[in-house]
Parts: C-alpha cells; sequence; structure tokens
C-alpha cells in the first residue's frame, strides 16, 4: 500500500543533453539558443522526437519560459509548465521531483527538466547590488557590505566551525576532489587546470573562510534532461536511469530576514534528508557515488552532514581527499567536477553526473553503482534532493 | 549607546530603507534617532526580526517595535578580502558580525564591527551599538554597527 503512495521507481531519466560549457560571458550563442540546442541534445539522447516533449520544468527564475520554448520547438501540446520558487540552485532536484510528479499523474509523457545561463548576456550572481537604494531586507546587509552569495553564506559556515570544530583542510578536500575529477572529463572548463594543496592554500581570500577554490564558477551553456514512465523509458535506446524519490524542502522559518533563521548553522536538508531516504528505502550507506551542489564548499560540507555521512563533530576525519576520489574513496564526490571545476549549470550538471553514474559512462566511473543521490542547492530556501538507481529492486 | 561620525566603510553603498510595501520603515526611523528597536508582537510579547507583517508565533498582526539595550554577542563573522562593489574597490579588507541580542529573545543583526579589520574576532564576545549617520536632510540615514566591549 504504502508503495502506491510514493514515486520510487515509477519514472525515468531517459535523455540527458548539455551544450558545450563556457566561461562566463564566452559563449557565442545567446542564452535561449543554448537552451534549445541542450532539449534538443536530451530528446536526441533519449531516442524521441523533441516535438513529442509536452512538459517543461525548470528553477531559480529562468528566463526562457516554456510557452516560448514549446513555440520555437513546435511542441504538439503543451502539458506542463513549471517553475521552482525560490534563488540559487535549491531547485535542481525539486525541478526533476515535479516533472516526475506531472508524468505520475498522468499530465505529461515526456517533461524536460532544463536550465540555461548566459551571463555575459545577462548578469553575474557574484556581484553585489548595485542600485543606490538597498530596500526591505537588503537594507539589514548590503550597507554593511554583506551582498554576494559567498558573503552571505560565509557567515553559516563559520558558525558551523565554531561549533563543530571543522578545519580549512576540510573545505579544500571538497576543492580538491572537484578539480582532480574535472581533468579526466573533457567537457569540463577547469579541465587541464589541475588544482594542488598549495595552491589552495596559497590562493587569495574571498571572505574567510573562502579561497578563491571554495567558490563555485560563472559560466555560460544550457543543461537538459528528460524525464519519462519507467515502462517507457524500458522501450528507449538508453539505459533508463530510475528515480529513487526526489523532493524539495525548508526547515523552520529558514528565510528568515537578516540572518534570522532559528537554526543557523545549517544547509538546510536537516528535514529533507530523513523524507528523502524514507522514500527511496535505502539510508546514506548504500550511497555509492554523491554529487553534492557546491556553491560553496561550506555548503557541501554541512550537506554530507545532514544526509547522514558522517556526524557533525567527525568532519576532519571524513573529508579527505582521499575519501572523495572516484573511483575507489569511501565517498566519491562530485565526479564531474561540479559547479567547482566542471561547469556552473546551477546544478543540473549534477544531475547528469549522477545518471552517467549509473549508465556507467562517467570520466570517473565508479564500479558497480547502483545508487547515485544528488542534493541540490545547500544554504537556500528551498532545497532538493534527488536519488538514482540502475535497478530498483522490483521484480 | 554611542554615536560614530566617521564610515567604517567607503561612501558609495546602496543606502538602507523600508520595503516597497513600508515593511521595516519604524526601524531606520528609529536608527535616525540614535535608538535600536525591534519588532514585537503586541499580543504574545515575542520578539521577531528582521521584521513582517504577522507575528510568526501566534499570528497577530498588531506588532509594533521596542527598544533594545544595544548590549549584544557576536554569533558569527567574517573577514571580506574581494569586493563585490565599485565603493569597495580599495575597501577590503573588513569585518562583517552577526550579533544577537540577548535582551531581545536573542533575534540577530548585521553589521560591522568597529577597529582595526585585521583584529582577532571572538565569537561569543560582547559588543554594543553605535550609530553612524549617514547623508543629510531628506537623504539622512544611520547604520547600526558595533564595537567590543573590554
Amino acid at each position: 500500500m504504502a508503495e502506491e503512495l510514493t514515486m520510487r521507481g515509477k519514472t525515468a531519466i531517459a535523455g540527458i543533453g548539455e551544450t558545450t560549457y563556457y566561461r562566463h560571458g564566452q559563449s557565442p550563442d545567446p542564452e535561449f539558443r543554448l537552451v534549445l540546442d541542450a532539449i534538443q541534445r536530451a530528446a536526441t539522447d533519449a531516442g524521441i522526437d523533441v516535438r513529442d516533449i509536452d512538459g517543461f520544468a525548470s528553477y531559480s527564475n529562468d528566463r526562457n519560459d516554456p510557452p516560448r520554448l514549446a513555440a520555437a520547438l513546435g511542441t504538439k501540446d503543451l502539458t506542463f509548465s513549471n517553475m521552482v520558487w525560490g534563488g540559487g540552485g535549491g531547485g535542481g532536484s525539486g525541478a526533476v521531483a515535479n516533472a516526475i510528479a506531472a508524468v505520475i499523474a498522468g499530465y505529461s509523457k515526456y517533461v524536460v527538466v532544463y536550465r540555461g545561463l548566459a551571463q555575459g548576456q545577462f548578469g553575474r550572481f557574484g556581484q553585489g547590488a548595485q542600485a543606490p537604494t538597498a530596500p526591505g531586507g537588503m537594507a539589514f546587509t548590503a550597507p554593511y557590505g554583506l551582498m554576494s552569495p559567498a558573503q552571505s553564506f560565509a557567515m553559516r559556515i563559520r558558525r558551523f566551525m565554531y561549533e563543530h570544530g571543522a578545519e580549512q583542510n576540510a573545505l579544500r578536500a571538497i576543492s580538491l576532489a572537484s578539480y582532480q575529477h574535472a581533468q579526466h572529463n573533457p567537457r569540463a572548463v577547469m579541465h587541464g587546470r589541475a588544482l594542488t594543496a598549495e595552491m589552495y592554500d596559497h590562493s587569495r581570500m574571498i571572505v574567510e573562510p573562502f579561497h578563491l577554490f571554495d567558490c563555485c564558477q560563472e559560466n555560460d551553456g544550457a543543461a537538459a534532461l528528460i524525464v519519462t514512465s519507467a515502462e517507457r523509458a524500458r522501450d528507449l535506446p538508453q539505459k533508463p536511469v530510475y528515480v529513487l524519490s526526489a523532493a524539495q524542502g525548508s526547515d523552520y522559518r529558514q528565510a528568515a530576514t537578516a540572518h534570522n533563521s532559528p537554526d543557523y548553522a545549517t544547509s538546510n536538508f536537516k528535514t529533507l534528508a530523513p523524507r528523502l531516504y524514507a522514500m527511496a528505502g535505502v539510508g546514506p550507506g548504500e550511497v555509492d557515488v554523491l554529487q553534492s551542489y557546491e556553491n560553496f564548499t561550506g555548503g557541501v560540507l554541512m550537506s554530507i552532514v545532514e544526509h547522514g555521512f558522517c556526524d557533525p563533530d567527525g568532519v576532519n576525519e571524513l573529508f579527505t581527499l582521499e575519501n572523495f576520489s572516484a573511483p575507489a574513496g569511501k565517498l566519491p564526490l562530485n565526479t564531474s567536477g561540479g559547479n567547482l571545476a566542471e561547469c556552473y549549470m546551477h546544478g543540473l550538471e549534477l544531475v547528469h553526473e549522477a545518471a552517467r553514474q549509473v549508465r556507467g559512462t562517467s570520466t570517473c566511473q565508479v564500479p558497480d553503482v547502483n545508487v547515485s543521490m544528488v542534493t541540490s542547492g545547500p544554504m537556500v530556501q528551498p532545497v532538493s534532493d534527488l536519488i538514482l538507481a540502475g535497478d530498483t529492486g522490483a521484480d | 549607546m554611542a554615536v560614530d561620525a566617521r564610515s567604517y566603510l567607503p561612501e558609495g553603498l546602496p543606502q538602507p530603507t523600508a520595503a516597497v510595501d513600508g515593511l521595516g520603515a519604524e526601524f531606520w526611523e528609529a536608527a535616525n534617532r540614535h535608538e535600536l528597536v525591534v519588532q514585537r508582537c503586541n499580543d504574545c510579547s515575542e520578539f521577531q526580526w528582521g521584521p513582517e507583517w504577522i507575528c510568526h508565533q501566534c499570528h497577530s498582526y498588531n506588532l509594533g517595535y521596542t527598544g533594545v539595550s544595544g548590549r549584544g554577542r557576536i554569533f558569527s563573522w567574517e573577514r571580506v578580502w574581494h569586493p563585490v562593489h565599485p565603493a569597495l574597490k580599495d575597501g577590503t579588507p573588513y569585518l562583517v558580525v552577526l550579533v544577537e541580542l540577548p535582551d531581545a529573545g536573542n533575534v540577530r543583526m548585521v553589521g560591522n564591527l568597529l577597529g582595526e579589520p585585521t583584529q582577532d574576532v571572538v565569537i561569543g564576545a560582547e559588543v554594543e551599538a553605535v550609530f553612524e549617520d549617514h547623508g543629510e536632510g531628506d537623504e539622512a540615514y544611520a547604520l547600526v554597527q558595533w564595537r567590543t566591549l573590554d
């Protein structure tokens, strides 16, 4: 009975696609064209006619709206036009969850989840507000020089490090793992740009405790993936990547302004993670490989803790390059290079990589992956999660 | 509470204003008078910060602003090195602190920690509010900064 109430195993990711990933401002194409390109590649990968995509789901106020996309692509019947509210990449897995809901509800057959960013054409995230006034919630931070995402989040991770004795080397291990994995990934913007511990230690400070290499890139590009029913996916050319669970969440009053969330030193996964695991029927011990959204390394640190991979006071032991390295580490992490070193496609590239790990086609493949997990958007509201699998255990 | 005529950060950063719907105006008006206030529910007495139109605890719309001592404790901090605004181009490093107010239900406020920007910052250290005046006439506003107590 309970099985009937969950999404577990009922849908699959049938196709993935992305454009070339560029450094910010370097795309020769406008953002809308990048999105069209990524969607067409995902449809080709899935082996479907792009006109048969009937649902569109995105997040973070993506500028490329489904009605325009549907008109441009000749969508026969637009059945689902959907956006996850909230900023940052917190909606990355949440948009997949919405796509799944549309398929299970019978609204849609093939929902594309997409994200496009051309930060040369539009603005960058890492700059402060340039307006002469800071109204409302911004008034309590911007006049004091607290304006960028790095500055907002450094305050939370500093408190976590104070409460739990986490050391700078724990943050460094996350960055080194992403850059190491990117050296194997020709798609990665940082491919060919290896990072050493010494380079990290001597890199300039952005805002303590974040060095340059603790911060995500800003990039141009687009990514898209196709969600459909498990039955349809089995008739398509790619190995189905089944979804065990996907959900969004936000803990009690996390969006309280002026840094007043009651629980402060958190990535905001404390209520979501237990729901995610319960729905999937797996625990952290069964996760073979993890893609954890890096806006900043400190967010990854708290995400890993809040998903039960280690005790909050145990991060200095777990967080080593060896433990995070594919293929043989204890917890292979961000195996494409992720937001830090593959591309900041707002975390959708992490979903692609999680799917590749299930297919067996990652450039840093972990052997015999069954359970592959994504955590999206630490420290924003809402955040979201996704657990994928090659085998659902069903007969 | 003290007043400091000097500006901690270079001039040219955004001026704080109430939200477009007016929320928060009382705080900035009080700061201009060098009074530190936070929102408090007139029905259940819960402190609330930042401001909202409803009390998160009892859902009353009968909220007011109440004066607080201006004594606080450093809850977290950061030293900023990379400028993200043109006005800060030659203004780094600087310190931003998150201060909790024990006499206001431990609500928190963001401000700068006055003094040497490379000083050691201690979480839990006692601080007090200092008003920093900017602008003149209709453009006048005051920021709430923080100074460590010996």
